[in-house]
C-alpha cells in the first residue's frame, strides 16, 4: 500500500513512542519486585556457598539475617567502616588497580561456631561475564564451598560450571600448596599434565576450555587481594 | 535468509469457521509439509546453538511459538495502517516489544525462569522464523490465520529443534533431559561419549538427515528448496 512521506513520519515517530511508553511503564511497575528478586538471589548464592539450601523468601531472609555479616576490607587488610557492602560493585572495582580496590567480604557463623568467609568473584568466560562465590574455611586456606553462574555460556559445555558435577570438586581443596605459598585453586584440562598438588586444582568443563580457563583466572584475581586481611586474622587468632 | 515457499493466498470473503479445513492447514502444515527448517530453511542458525541439550530446546522451542504467534496475530490487526516501506522496521518493533515484555514480567515473577532464558532473548527476537512468517503471512492474512500460522511456524520449528537436541545430548552426553540413558556399565566397557554431538556441526549433520529422511518420504518435497 502506498503511503506519503507525511503519513510514514508520522506512523513511525507514533509506533516508537507508543512502544516507548509502555517498555518504560512496564519496566517502571516491576522494578521494586525484580530488585528484590535480584537481591535474593545474590544471598541465596552466598548461603549456597556455605551449603545452605534453603529455598523460601522468608528462610534466606532469615539465615542471612542472623548469620552473615558483611565487610568492606582493603588489599592491606584493614576493615573499611564507611563503605557499604552495597555499593560496591565487583566489576568497577576489577577495573582499579589492586591498592585502591574496595572489597566485599561475607563472614558467615556456622553452626559448628566456626567462621566462613564467603568471596564474591567475577570474571570473564567465552560469550561473556561469569560469576561466582567461594567460601573459605577459617584455616584460610582450605575451600568450603562454591557456585558460580554465567551469562550466557553454551549449554552442555561452558553452562556447565553452574551445574553440581563441576561446584562439587572445590570443597577441600587448598589456596596454598605445601611449602605455604599461595597457589589459587587451579582449574585445568583433565589430560594436562601438572606439578601442582592434587589438592590445588580441579578438573575443567571438557568442551568448555576458555570457560575453564575464565574460572581459573577469576578465582586467583578475585581471591589474592584477601590475603592480607587473612593474614591479619590468622595472626590475630 | 531463503526465501519462503508459501504464495499470498488471497483473503476469502465468506465466513469461516475458527477450525476450518484451510485453517487446520495453515496451522498443521507447517509441522511437516511446510516446515520452517527442513522446508522454508528459516531459523537454522538459532538450531545450531540451542540444540545441544533438550530442556533449552524446549525454552526455545515454546518461547517462539508465542512470540510468533502473538507477533503475528498484531502485525495482522494493523497490516493495513504499516506503511510498506518501512513495514521491516514496524515489524521488528513489535517482536522486540514483544520479547521484552514477556522477559521484565518473568524477571519480576519466575526469576529462576528467566535467569535461563536471557540467553533466548536475543535469539528469539533476530529468529528469521518470526520475520519470515510476517513478511509471507501475516502482512496478508486476518489475524486468526495469523495467529494460527504463528504457533503452527514455532511447533514446526520446536519439533526440528528437540527431535535434533534428543538426538545431540544423546550420543553426545549419553543423557536425555539431563538423565542418564547410557548406563555406567556401558562406560566401564569402553563406550565414549562422541564430544562432535556437542559442537555446532553436528547439529548441521542431524537437520540435514532429518531432511534426506523427509524428502524420500515425501518425494513432493524434493526441489522446493
Amino acid at each position: 500500500m502506498q503511503h506519503n512521506n507525511k503519513y510514514i513520519f508520522f506512523y513511525a515517530i507514533g509506533i516508537s513512542t507508543l512502544t516507548a511508553i509502555l517498555l518504560a511503564y512496564t519496566a517502571q511497575v516491576l522494578k521494586p519486585r525484580q530488585e528484590s528478586n535480584i537481591e535474593l538471589d545474590f544471598k541465596t548464592s552466598i548461603l549456597h556457598s556455605v551449603h545452605e539450601d534453603a529455598s523460601s523468601r522468608s528462610t534466606i531472609e532469615k539465615i542471612y539475617g542472623d548469620r552473615v555479616q558483611e565487610l568492606v576490607i582493603n588489599n592491606n587488610g584493614d576493615v573499611l567502616t564507611d563503605v557499604k557492602v552495597r555499593d560496591i560493585v565487583l566489576k568497577n572495582e576489577l577495573k582499579k588497580p589492586v591498592e585502591e580496590r574496595e572489597l566485599a567480604l561475607f563472614v558467615y557463623m556456622g553452626e559448628d561456631g566456626k567462621n566462613k568467609y564467603v568471596i564474591p568473584m567475577q570474571g570473564t568466560g567465552l560469550w561473556g561475564p561469569i560469576y561466582g562465590y567461594l567460601s573459605i574455611e577459617d584455616d584460610f586456606s582450605t575451600i568450603y564451598g562454591a557456585v558460580f553462574s554465567h551469562k550466557s555460556e553454551t549449554p552442555g559445555l561452558g553452562a556447565e560450571i553452574a551445574e553440581l558435577p563441576f561446584q562439587k570438586q572445590f570443597p577441600g581443596k587448598k589456596l596454598f600448596d605445601k611449602n605455604n605459598s599461595f597457589v589459587s585453586v587451579n582449574v585445568i584440562k583433565k589430560t594436562t599434565k601438572t606439578d601442582l598438588d592434587p589438592v590445588n586444582y580441579v578438573d575443567g568443563v571438557s568442551g568448555g576450555t576458555i570457560t575453564s580457563t575464565g574460572v581459573d583466572k577469576m578465582i586467583e584475581v578475585c581471591v589474592k587481594p584477601y590475603l592480607a586481611y587473612f593474614e591479619k586474622l590468622k595472626s590475630a587468632s | 535468509m531463503s526465501t519462503a515457499t508459501v504464495a499470498p493466498v488471497k483473503p476469502k470473503e465468506k465466513k469461516e469457521g475458527l477450525l476450518s479445513k484451510k485453517n487446520r492447514r495453515t496451522l498443521f502444515d507447517p509441522l511437516d509439509d511446510n516446515n520452517p527448517i527442513t522446508v522454508q530453511v528459516l531459523g537454522v542458525c538459532s538450531a545450531l546453538a540451542v540444540t545441544i541439550q533438550v530442556k533449552p530446546a524446549i525454552i526455545m522451542a515454546l518461547g517462539l511459538t508465542l512470540v510468533s504467534a502473538f507477533s503475528s496475530l498484531i502485525i495482522a490487526l494493523i497490516r493495513d495502517s504499516i506503511p510498506g516501506r518501512i513495514r521491516m522496521i514496524v515489524q521488528l518493533i513489535i517482536v522486540a516489544l514483544l520479547v521484552t515484555l514477556v522477559d521484565q514480567v518473568l524477571k519480576a515473577f519466575m526469576y529462576d525462569v528467566s535467569k535461563q532464558l536471557s540467553v533466548f532473548v536475543g535469539l528469539i527476537i533476530t529468529n528469521c522464523i518470526v520475520m519470515g512468517r510476517l513478511e509471507a503471512f501475516a502482512m496478508a492474512q486476518k489475524p486468526w490465520p495469523s495467529f494460527l500460522d504463528g504457533i503452527g511456524n514455532g511447533l514446526g520449528y520446536g519439533i526440528i529443534l528437540i527431535t535434533v537436541a534428543v538426538v545431540r545430548e544423546f550420543w553426545g552426553a549419553g543423557k536425555i533431559l539431563g538423565f542418564q540413558i547410557v548406563p555406567q556399565w556401558a562406560y566401564d566397557h569402553g563406550y565414549v561419549n562422541n564430544g562432535l554431538m556437542a559442537l555446532p556441526p553436528a547439529a548441521l549433520f542431524t537437520i540435514g538427515m532429518y531432511i534426506w529422511w523427509q524428502r524420500s518420504r515425501k518425494p513432493k518435497l524434493v526441489n522446493v528448496s
